[in-house]
């Protein structure tokens, strides 16, 4: 093995704990933390998952009972709908990338030995479970919980008596979502300040990895959105509690007035999509992150335009605080705002499209080795393009008016905001599984997983485009007695026999991550011969990840196949390469 | 615990195959990193609260200037009745700015003393005896009395009949004054922890620390409640 560089680094701030609460329960090694969000994002997305089943069962068969369940009424289809989109966008896309690789990977990757504030960590991870007993918690209080969608639209959500599940499990719901916010903010903190302070030495901001620009912006993009989110539910909170109209006009419920007057359901919109927005980067940026860095690795190629990279994730993150308003079109809008939103939205394709390019420019030429990570890595290109493209369609105000509330939005999100970022949360799984675990996972099961959950998207997701272009809107929980949209059942049943596929076909990934963690063939230290610095150390990485040392970076991130040199990679802390001329 | 062993996620720090260079296990970060580590965390930290209070002051504005209708006469009307705050809020202010001042010469003082406790270390110099005014614990004080006079001003908006859901106004100016005050609070318990520090002999280094990231929050949050007067005084 070469020899690396390392230097004197300020020893780790608490010592390896021995208990098992301490260790395991109450850990403030960011290793530890960030490998208790990834399992609580896979208890969440198991969770989110069956909900989807359950929705995807009543569509087509609006009668059945179910065992243990019973019949599914219309406003449990709406609780399902609500709960589904609440627990994937919030415990599963922004805790998993973030918090669980983000966590793990970003303070090994720039050099440091823990993030900056481990206490701050710990009590982060904690809050983001306590935000994830409530939520699920709204299911079992009177009531049941809320049916007002993810998106909490008011006045629906802002009345207690607007319907079944509006009541205690709406006000859960909210205060969950308020301690996320504070779980998710106390995360912001700690990644951006261990990015910008404890970078090992010769780790510049452009020689660090693409994920943890990714993770970084991710963190200012969280900064900046949940504290909106937050007053947007203390508001919510105060309107639904303490009398006051902020989002609530005159309505009356059953023909009596509630004594609400004034507020604005509009307001509510726009608090909501601030956030709600750049929560789209939040979910896909750290993917996009992992993505370009599994290309890179698995293509022996260095990531093609590496600063053009870096400014598209920044050019990302700033449009992404731009564009809400096209959430909006259909809401009530001045036509010349519209036009601006629509303006700022399609420009958003510039950098997306940039990085999309140099994905394929890193392939270009490459010597691909087709290993699982890099199959999801491939598939997440191809999700994120296929859901990309029928963005600009729907941030046009006047195509908007067709396709608003069909199914083409849940087809379009879902492509590049849901599957896209879960297939760089399984990329980067497989990635990173030995140098958390120190075993490889099994690697036929992994492409099995893969086929499953690529054709299987594609085949659920598809469809749902030409449903909503024939017109048959969403969130209504039966519509197979509703004539003009009777052609477009067996569309529908075949959405939800590929969905029975498709999860059935995660099966096959938790069996291989629980029988690889104990069972799997033990994992050399660098087994993907990658070059960033989490493949500089032991498998799995000590206590203060480099034992006691800390590297000294004097290469790039991505050298791959370099001229001159010994091997077809140079690792970040090898001695400097100098360029052939 | 068997199978807990067999999913280790960290090796011995003594691992071998960490490779290279040597071992050089140091002390602590120090005084200086430390400091400039918790002057970032605090500004990062400020900047959620910032956006709070910019989302909470975009529906001030918003809510103000919508018409809701009147079910009596179907016309569009104003529900906006602008609240006559109480005089004692300018009291209020201006304890704040004098806590301001205090906890300003609060940090200086302790700052002090970290110099002075590593010019100790060297041979030959002494600090001599000196009288500490206490400015942290008169901070403290100023803090309790300020959250203390905007109980008492909210008693006096209940007196004057303006309720949470009086009007859209008196919504604002309890959702304003209330969020500051928890928001002081924090600070007041940071303080409480910084005085609590010194009870348990932590080091003049940790406890400066402390109070100096304890300051900065404190002159953001008296900047803040000048914001939230000037918001509701003149842009009613």
């Amino acid at each position: 093995m070469a020899t690396h560089e390392f230097a004197a680094q300020e020893s780790h701030a608490h010592e390896a704990p021995q208990g098992f609460i301490r260790k395991w329960v109450f850990s403030l090694d960011h290793k530890v933390i960030g490998l208790q969000y990834y399992f609580l994002a896979l208890a969440a997305v198991f969770v989110g998952m069956f909900l989807s089943l359950l929705m995807r069962i009543h569509l087509i068969w609006p009668a059945a009972t179910l065992p243990l369940l019973g019949d599914i009424k219309p406003e449990t289809y709406l609780t399902l709908v609500t709960m589904h989109g609440t627990i994937m966008v919030f415990f599963v896309l922004t805790t998993a990338p973030q918090g669980g690789f983000g966590n793990y990977f970003l303070p090994i990757q720039i050099g440091a030995p823990d993030m900056a504030f481990p206490v701050l960590n710990m009590l982060s991870f904690w809050t983001t479970f306590l935000g994830f007993v409530v939520m699920i918690a709204a299911f079992f209080v009177a009531g049941g919980a809320p049916l007002h969608g993810w998106t909490g639209y008011a006045p629906l959500s802002a009345i207690q008596s607007a319907g079944p599940g509006e009541g205690l499990g709406a006000d859960l719901w909210i205060i969950s979502i308020a301690i996320f916010c504070i779980g998710a903010l106390m995360g912001a903190l700690n990644f951006i300040t261990t990015t910008l302070d404890m970078r090992a030495k010769g780790m510049t901001m452009m020689r660090m990895p693409l994920t943890c620009w990714a993770w970084f912006v991710t963190a200012i993009l969280g900064l900046l959105a949940f504290g909106v989110l937050l007053s947007a539910g203390i508001l919510l909170l105060m309107d639904r509690n303490l009398g006051t109209s902020f989002f609530v006009p005159l309505v009356t419920i059953n023909g009596q007035l509630t004594g609400h007057k004034g507020g604005s359901p509009l307001l509510w919109q726009h608090l909501f999509w601030f956030f709600g927005h750049p929560e789209v980067y939040i979910a896909i940026l750290p993917a996009m992150g992992m993505c370009s860095q599994l290309l890179s690795v698995f293509s022996r190629k260095p990531i093609f335009g590496y600063k053009a990279m870096v400014y598209a994730i920044l050019g990302i993150g700033f449009l992404g605080f731009m564009v809400w308003g096209h959430h909006m079109f259909m809401s009530g809008m001045s036509p010349y705002t519209a036009f601006a939103f629509s303006i700022m939205t399609m420009a958003i394709g510039v950098p997306s499209a940039i990085k999309t390019f140099n994905w394929l420019g890193t392939l270009m030429h490459g010597r691909i080795r087709f290993s699982s990570p890099m199959l999801f890595a491939i598939g997440f290109v191809s999700l994120f393009v296929t859901g990309g493209i029928s963005g600009p369609f729907l941030a046009q105000p006047v195509l908007d008016i067709q396709l608003h509330d069909t199914y083409f939005v849940p087809a379009h999100f879902h492509l590049i905001m849901g599957v896209a970022s879960i297939f760089g949360i399984f990329a980067a799984t497989y990635y990173w599984f030995p140098k958390m675990f120190g075993r490889m996972m099994n690697e036929s099961m992994a492409r099995w997983h893969f086929w499953f959950s690529f054709i299987g998207t594609y085949a659920i997701f598809m469809p749902m485009h030409y449903l909503g272009m024939a017109g048959m809107p969403r969130r209504y929980s039966q519509l197979t007695e509703v004539a003009y949209l009777h052609e477009l059942i067996p569309l529908q049943k075949f959405i939800t026999y590929a969905a029975f596929i498709t999860i059935a076909g995660q099966l096959i990934f938790l069996i291989n991550l629980f029988w690889s963690m104990f069972k799997g063939p033990k994992a050399s230290d660098n087994p993907w011969e990658a070059t960033t610095l989490e493949w500089t150390t032991a498998t799995p990485p000590p206590h203060d990840n480099f034992g006691g040392k800390t590297p000294v970076v004097y290469n790039g991130p991505y050298e791959y196949s370099v001229p001159g040199a010994p091997r077809d990679f140079v690792m970040q802390n090898d001695p400097e390469i100098k360029p052939a001329h | 615990m068997t199978f807990m062993a067999s999913l280790s996620t960290t090796a011995t720090v003594a691992d071998a195959r960490i490779s290279g260079g040597e071992d050089t296990r140091m002390a602590a970060p120090d005084y200086g990193t430390r400091l400039r580590r918790a002057r970032l965390g605090l500004l990062v930290a400020l900047t959620p609260v910032l956006m709070l209070f910019v989302s909470f002051s975009s529906a001030y504005v918003v809510r103000q200037g919508l018409p809701t209708l009147d079910p009596r006469t179907n016309t569009l009307v104003r529900d906006w009745i602008p609240v006559t705050l109480p005089k004692l809020l300018l009291i209020n202010t201006g304890v704040l700015i004098l806590s301001s001042l205090f906890m300003e010469l609060a940090r200086r003082q302790i700052k002090g003393q970290v110099v002075l406790a590593s010019a100790k270390a060297a041979p030959g110099v002494s600090s001599g005896d000196q009288i500490r005014i206490p400015w942290l614990l008169m901070t403290f004080l100023l803090g309790l009395t300020f959250l203390f006079g905007q109980w008492t001003a909210w008693r006096q908006l209940a007196a004057s009949g303006f309720y949470v859901a009086t009007t859209p106004s008196s919504s604002f100016v309890y959702l304003l004054t209330g969020t500051h005050a928890i928001h002081l609070m924090g600070g007041v318990l940071a303080l409480f922890v910084a005085g609590f520090a010194a009870l348990l002999r932590r080091s003049v280094a940790t406890r400066s620390i402390v109070v100096d990231v304890t300051a900065w929050y404190w002159h953001f949050m008296a900047a803040l409640w000048i914001y939230i007067l000037c918001l509701l005084e003149f842009a009613s």
